[in-house]
């Protein structure tokens, strides 16, 4: 480590092989596999270790271990994958997703994880939307926070370093490649430079550009706004999963996560008038699989192979598009959302047992029992199945050295992610990743990229620039306008006008961005940080509705209300965006086509 | 019910700083968090806090609320009458960075030094066959959030820094203790838990419990029964004879 001063702004520089920005399940893993493959790795993270986002994923992983139903195995899962994300999925993706995964859960336990177990002994599987079995490995609802405390006492167990509460702002480039990464400390408010000829980002998602979401305030799409500005391109962006329970009431929780478990142990969603509305909306493409009547819903928690799933257990957006249209249909609960009522129907011990976190988060904010009343929910913004566009196989973007895992990279899901597989794809991609970057930088031998002085400088001035400016304005203002507009123009259902509005208002705001004010100095600076994520949220943002406005058909986490049906045509398309002289640029681009042993898997019941 | 709420911040950092008065407007149904988050948006841009998740899940907001160690986004503003003055101020166990913020590198540290999980081999199918009931005992200790609120709480750290270095703290006999009950793992950790660790300073006097947000027995099911497996083993009449008769290099050492 060196001391050293460009452009006058000091910094201290550190030479890794990988560096990893971000500490979730995906950059864990990654930085544990490209360790494990002999690279000097370096995991950057935004806040605490075990801090982010994957601690508060509540489900399971999905993995098709056949712990409980011999016939589930990665084809069935393969298939629910794609059919969930309505297709459009990169099928290379799905594929190796599911026939990695259940390796990737035992992994964990060799870490130490501490999983629900079944009768015999073996890793316990639950019931989740879109799955045709029971395939979620869990702890209870709090799967993320054991997932996330294996990955980092593994991690810290390898010795592998980690820089907490560091923000990257810059990767750095040499010609077309990656050279490193420009970041500052929060504590004290100074430059790091990582000389790196690979990075791997793994930065989570978006949902802090909406008003109402699950997502904490790292959630600012950091890591998709940085491959953008790096010269990689983004995919799917249109697609943003509106998760069916969030909690509505009271306002200060509105839009924390209420797990699918409950629905997936049991819990059914209600209307005013006491009706099971799923039962309304089944669509064509799901009828064949879902049951009709209540008492086959019922009777299919016990016997799966004679009774089809129950429509509260279809994919999230149908769920989430089911209480919206409750809701403003004046079928709503008292405050504007749907009842989800597990206390009439499991024993309050087996709730308690199953469902620990949630019965801890009503009664402590809400007052709410959850053994003895429904629970109130609405949709909460939860997921980006957008992301940077990466080679299948090793995570690579466009851009050599850059990779990325998890949430920050696209295709994986397609229109719509099912619960359950996020964690998987955390691992599975986050340990490709790390791997391919480690063996990356093996071949590279003495060529290595070079930084160079004058990227660290505008790195810096880029950084700085929120204190250049006196009498401008509050950044936390232009948020909340932020999250108002893509709350009210680019939600969970969408139309051309309000898009178009969006697109106008997100322009107002980035030109109100270049001119705001930061109080105080550059030591722990929260008004600082959000400056800087400010013009991340603002980049994706506009990405998501430009996409939004193009892809004229309505699709898993894109719903147009002009459009209300799926296309065929659009149905083999993924719109890219890319970033050019700090414009963004939209274009058409053809789905991988499916090998036909794959497609045979469609073709049967 | 929105109403005025009075509160005091402590506001500094390393080299000192003091109480802060304010006044905010909350809404029914907030947590402290939320007022501290309405100061920071409307009155106090650069007013540091930890936190991440709002929902009790990441342990990043712990504080010390009227003097309790508390997470804020727990803290319910209808636990307070209205006209009651609310005090935050940082972890006391831990130096200050910048107002709220604490630097709690002490526990990633202390973290360093466990010995990691280490299983025996998987059975013949590559699978590993555990109980319900024997993964449940782990399982308490690792709904840990890792607030280190009841490292804070501890006395033998909370005012004395000179036993920082020999003592790990609550946080970590619930770990240790997680380790020594799992059903896989195959090292003894009783005579580190008690010699690097320095389980033995604990005198029980059960304030990590209280504190604990998670509802952990910590005193309970983790430290007690830690400090018995430490004594069975250490006062085991055959450990004891071993270390008289056997030469010292193949002697357990006590």
């Amino acid at each position: 480590m060196t001391d050293t001063t460009a452009g006058g702004h000091g910094f201290e520089t550190h030479a890794y092989d990988v560096v990893v920005i971000g500490a979730g399940g995906a950059g864990l893993r990654a930085a544990i596999a490209a360790h494990d493959a002999g690279a000097r790795t370096a995991i950057v993270c935004k806040s605490l270790l075990g801090k982010a986002h994957t601690v508060m994923a509540e489900g399971g992983i999905a993995a098709a271990m056949g712990n409980l139903y011999a016939d589930d195995n990665w084809q069935v899962h393969f298939r629910d994958t794609m059919r969930g994300g309505k297709m459009l999925n990169n099928w290379r993706m799905a594929q190796l997703h599911a026939q990695e995964a259940p390796d990737r859960v035992l992994e964990l336990e060799t870490w130490g994880a501490l999983f629900d177990r079944t009768k015999d002994g073996l890793i316990s599987q639950r019931d989740f939307g879109g799955h045709r079995f029971a395939r979620l490995a869990h702890v209870g609802d709090r799967t993320g926070l054991e997932m996330i405390r294996t990955l980092q006492q593994h991690a810290v167990a390898l010795g592998i370093d980690v820089y907490m509460e560091c923000t990257v702002t810059d990767i750095l480039k040499d010609g077309d490649r990656v050279s490193g990464a420009f970041a500052y400390w929060r504590e004290s408010g100074r430059f790091l430079v990582f000389e790196t000829p690979t990075v791997v980002l793994a930065t989570g998602g978006i949902g802090k550009s909406y008003q109402v979401t699950s997502n904490s305030w790292e959630y600012t799409g950091d890591g998709h706004a940085l491959a953008l500005h790096a010269g990689a391109s983004l995919i799917n962006m249109e697609f943003v999963q509106f998760h069916p329970t969030g909690m509505v009431w009271p306002p200060s929780v509105k839009g924390i996560l209420v797990t699918e478990s409950v629905r997936g142990d049991g819990g059914v969603l209600k209307n005013s008038e006491g009706r099971r509305f799923m039962f309304d909306y089944i669509p064509d493409f799901f009828r064949g699989e879902t049951a009709e009547t209540e008492e086959e819903a019922d009777r299919w928690y016990d016997d799966k192979k004679n009774n089809r799933r129950p429509p509260e257990l279809l994919p999230r957006d149908e769920v989430a598009r089911a209480i919206n249209s409750e809701t403003k249909a004046g079928r709503g609960s008292p405050h504007g959302g749907v009842f989800l009522d597990i206390a009439s129907r499991r024993e309050a011990d087996f709730i308690r047992r199953r469902l620990p976190s949630m019965y801890h988060q009503f009664k402590e904010l809400a007052d709410v029992d959850i053994t003895a009343e429904p629970m109130e929910v609405g949709p909460t913004c939860h997921y980006v199945m957008g992301g940077v566009e990466v080679d299948a196989d090793t995570g690579a973007s466009i851009v050599t050295g850059l990779y990325a895992a998890g949430e920050v990279a696209g295709g994986m899901h397609g229109s719509n992610r099912l619960g359950g597989n996020s964690l998987s794809d955390l691992l599975v991609f986050g340990r490709r990743a790390g791997l391919n970057a480690a063996y990356y930088v093996g071949r590279l031998g003495s060529k290595r990229p070079k930084v160079a002085d004058d990227a660290v400088k505008a790195a810096a001035e880029h950084a700085l620039a929120p204190f250049s400016e006196e009498g401008g304005e509050n950044p936390y203002t232009i948020q909340q306008d932020l999250q108002d507009v893509m709350q009210r123009l680019v939600g969970i259902i969408r139309k051309r006008d309000e898009l178009t509005e969006s697109l106008e208002e997100l322009a107002k705001l980035r030109e109100r961005a270049r001119h705001l004010t930061v109080e105080g100095h550059r030591q722990y600076n929260p008004g600082w940080h959000l400056a800087l994520d400010l013009s991340n949220m603002l980049r994706v943002s506009e990405c998501i509705a430009q996409a939004a406005l193009v892809r004229e058909e309505s699709r898993g986490g894109h719903t147009r209300d002009d459009f209300p049906k799926p296309d065929d045509t659009w149905g083999s398309k993924n719109l890219v965006l890319t970033e050019t002289g700090g414009e963004i640029s939209l274009n058409e681009q053809s789905l991988p086509v499916m090998p036909d042993e794959l497609r045979q898997l469609f073709e049967e019941k | 019910m929105a109403y005025d709420l009075s509160m005091r911040v402590w506001r500094g950092d390393r080299t000192g700083g003091e109480l802060v008065d304010f006044v905010v407007p909350v809404e029914e149904g907030e947590v402290v968090l939320d007022a501290i988050h309405r100061l920071q948006s409307t009155q106090a841009g650069d007013l540091a806090v930890r936190w991440n998740c709002k929902a009790g899940k990441c342990g990043s907001c712990s504080a010390e609320i009227n003097g309790r160690p508390r997470l804020m986004c727990m803290t319910r503003l209808s636990d307070f009458d209205e006209s009651e003055r609310i005090t935050v101020t940082p972890m006391r166990t831990f130096p200050v960075v910048r107002d709220l913020v604490t630097d709690v590198s002490f526990n990633y540290e202390k973290a360093k030094e466990l010995p990691a999980f280490a299983p025996g081999p998987p059975d013949q199918d590559g699978k590993r066959r555990m109980q319900q009931i024997d993964v449940e005992r782990g399982q308490e200790f690792r709904k840990c959030i890792e607030c280190f609120l009841c490292q804070d709480t501890c006395h033998v750290i909370r005012d004395h820094d000179d036993n920082k270095p020999a003592f790990a703290g609550p946080r970590f006999f619930l770990r240790f203790a997680e380790l020594d009950m799992h059903p896989l793992d195959t090292h003894d950790r009783r005579k580190l838990a008690q010699d690097a660790a320095g389980i033995g300073m604990c005198n029980i006097t059960k304030c990590c419990t209280e504190v604990c947000p998670e509802g952990i027995k910590i005193t309970d099911n983790a430290i007690i029964p830690m400090k018995e497996r430490v004594a069975d083993r250490k006062y085991d009449p055959l450990v004891w004879l071993g270390s008289k008769i056997f030469r010292r290099d193949q002697r357990e050492e006590l």
